[in-house]
């Protein structure tokens, strides 16, 4: 049977049984080892990956708190006692606000709504960024002009007033729209920097010989490149995810996106300017919220450090056995500011 | 063609592409700023035909012109620096944006050369001491640090410093006592009012910086060149700023280009929390205002700042890495 990847050409005269399968089986098993399994062992080697992913972990439980309505919603009044300091009464874990509203249920309320957004935010931000800059990248000449000049137009627009402005007309208050649009132009600067890593990669001997075989634009990018940048990706997509709950708190904490009901910056919002700003009575219910950010944010971060290691090739080396080039992580695109 | 001359070039294009993206979003956007003036304007009790007249005064477009003729107006308004009146305030908007600018500016320029120069240093510490207990604490201090997002700092700095124990001023961006000028009490005052400010958007942005600075440095520390360097005997503080410091900083100056941005978007917040009147406290205060003119002038004005501000970071670029302008092709 002809097989198509170069690497089993060899083994084939030598398996005397089943060579039929060898292409197949052994290819699914091969994406798995290189993929999945490796990379998860190396990255699940460092503690930081296994905090990180216990920290997100525990934000998604609280989700599914919520969906399966396993603590109560949030109302006012539902106490009697207002203002009530966290770690005080069983019924009440981190306290009540102003008009008497069980603080951790409003937290529990809003994470399946930020989860969403962040989710669509990083997917969004991500696909977009690889898309273009595979395609500028890999092919090069007009194209490349084309596209980069696009995206610097894009890079030239700051971000947040760009989603104030555009919240103003879209109103979003779906949590995938909002990730959308709170990630808008996200992708030009991610873009820029996959570009360059391509720039590097298509000149790898096994790029070009996929050229000379006449294998089109679109198979050489899924084959040859994606597999060397998508740890680098994956990276950036927490770290778009990371953004977006940044800014999306940042932007309902001054009160510019449309909101129905509360969520974390909301939160914010009210204990800061309906009094929690001057007695020190009330800093619980304006840490509450910043401590539900601060934690998810640093789950992510510590996620993405942990999966930075996938890119070190000694590290990898020791898992696999084999040296792999992978591009060093430079990290400086979308440094850490939101 | 010159690197110079082609870069320079891009400026009018990119700022004439914003343009017309405001114009886009100002005019096409079904319930978009002109739909909504419209309303706002029908709903104060206007005359369904004198709108349009009072239209054309707040925003230079006239609402009964073709669409090119509306596009050519507001371009030839742009250029000559008329954007229309602020609804809320009374007064032309370049005015207010003329007012504003400056401090946005000072606020955005002083927190990222300090938030760049202090991360280069104590990344480049912490390199060069890689593993010892100051590496360690720093590296868990900085991680930390970028999971915290600024307005949190200026939330709580505000909090503490400002509302309970009174050490810095809650709002303004000077003393309305003193007169402004080229003075000693003058330049006080107005550092006392951007302290706050400054130190929570330098503080979001350390500790990635340093981070970068870290990794960029040990990785330059491995490299065979600087091996050489100490074989020959080259003094310690030589190999450390003109061998590893300098390669360090070259990837992270890229960068910088980016964070620009991602920083003049974010005063918006900030001095929306400090009442700090520069041009995103504007921004805010003119959408909630439903002031659209001047909200429209905000937005154009943030954008062709971080236009220059680019070209100017651009432009040291290349003295400091003469491979940008060497080369034709325009790497970043």
């Amino acid at each position: 049977m002809p097989t198509e990847d170069e690497g089993s050409d060899e083994f084939d005269w030598r398996a005397d049984e089943s060579a039929g399968e060898v292409g197949f089986r052994d290819r699914l098993e091969e994406i798995y080892q290189h993929s999945i399994r490796e990379p998860a062992l190396v990255a699940w080697s460092d503690m930081r990956t296994r905090i990180g992913f216990f920290i997100v972990s525990f934000y998604v439980v609280m989700a599914l708190v919520d969906v399966f309505g396993l603590w109560r919603n949030a109302s006012p009044n539902q106490s009697m006692h207002r203002l009530l300091p966290p770690f005080q009464s069983l019924k009440y874990p981190l306290g009540t606000t102003q008009s008497g509203i069980d603080l951790l249920a409003l937290i529990i309320d809003s994470t399946p709504f930020i989860l969403l957004m962040v989710f669509a935010g990083g997917v969004w931000a991500t696909t977009l960024a690889v898309l273009v800059g595979t395609v500028s990248g890999y092919k090069g000449g007009r194209v490349d002009t084309v596209i980069t000049t696009i995206s610097d137009f894009f890079m030239a627009i700051p971000g947040l007033p760009l989603v104030i402005v555009l919240a103003i007309t879209l109103s979003p208050e779906n949590p995938l729209l909002l990730g959308v649009v709170l990630t808008i132009n996200y992708w030009a600067g991610l873009g820029r920097s996959i570009r360059s890593q391509v720039l590097s990669i298509r000149e790898n001997s096994y790029v070009e010989a996929s050229r000379t075989m006449g294998t089109g634009t679109l198979r050489i990018i899924r084959k040859d490149i994606l597999p060397n940048i998508m740890p680098y990706v994956l990276v950036n997509f927490v770290k778009a995810a990371r953004y977006t709950i940044f800014a999306s708190v940042g932007l309902y904490f001054i009160g510019v996106l449309p909101y129905s009901g509360q969520n974390w910056g909301v939160t914010l919002n009210n204990a800061y300017y309906q009094g929690g700003l001057f007695t020190m009575q009330a800093v619980h219910w304006l840490l509450v919220p910043i401590a539900a950010i601060v934690g998810l944010a640093f789950g992510l971060l510590l996620l993405s450090q942990g999966m930075d290691r996938i890119f070190n090739p000694r590290v990898r080396t020791r898992f696999s056995g084999e040296s792999e080039s992978v591009e060093e992580a430079d990290d400086s695109s979308t440094g850490g500011l939101m | 063609m010159n690197y110079y001359l082609r870069r320079t070039l891009r400026i009018p294009a990119t700022i004439l592409a914003v343009a017309t993206l405001t114009f886009g979003l100002i005019r096409l956007l079904p319930g978009g700023p002109f739909t909504q003036l419209r309303i706002q304007l029908l709903q104060r009790g206007i005359p369904a035909d004198q709108v349009d007249a009072r239209i054309q005064a707040l925003q230079n477009i006239r609402p009964d012109a073709p669409l090119w003729q509306q596009y050519i107006d507001y371009m030839i308004g742009v250029v000559q620096l008329d954007l229309g009146r602020s609804i809320s305030l009374g007064e032309p908007v370049i005015n207010v944006l003329a007012r504003a600018l400056p401090w946005t500016v000072f606020l955005v320029v002083t927190s990222t050369v300090l938030m760049f120069v202090l991360g280069v240093l104590i990344g480049a510490v912490q390199a060069y001491w890689e593993g010892s207990w100051f590496d360690q604490v720093t590296s868990g201090a900085s991680i930390f640090l970028m999971s915290i997002p600024y307005y949190i700092f200026a939330v709580i700095g505000l909090f503490f410093l400002s509302f309970q124990l009174g050490w810095f001023p809650t709002g303004n961006a000077a003393a309305r006592s003193v007169q402004p000028g080229f003075t000693v009490a003058y330049i006080q005052t107005v550092l006392y009012h951007a302290a706050l400010p400054i130190a929570s958007f330098t503080l979001g942005g350390i500790g990635s910086t340093a981070l970068n600075m870290r990794g960029n440095s040990i990785q330059v520390l491995g490299e065979e060149f600087v091996e050489v360097a100490r074989l020959r005997g080259l003094s310690d503080n030589r190999i450390a700023t003109s061998y590893v410091a300098k390669n360090a900083i070259l990837p992270m100056y890229t960068g910088l280009l980016l964070q620009i941005g991602f920083r003049l978007g974010g005063t918006v917040v900030l001095e929306e929390i400090f009442s700090y009147p520069g041009l995103g406290y504007y921004l805010i205060a003119a959408v909630n205002a439903n002031d659209y003119p001047l909200m429209m002038g905000c937005f154009l004005v943030i954008t062709v700042t971080l236009v220059v501000a680019v070209f100017i970071a651009d432009l040291t670029y290349g003295l400091i890495d003469p491979r940008i302008s060497a080369g034709d092709s325009d790497a970043y």
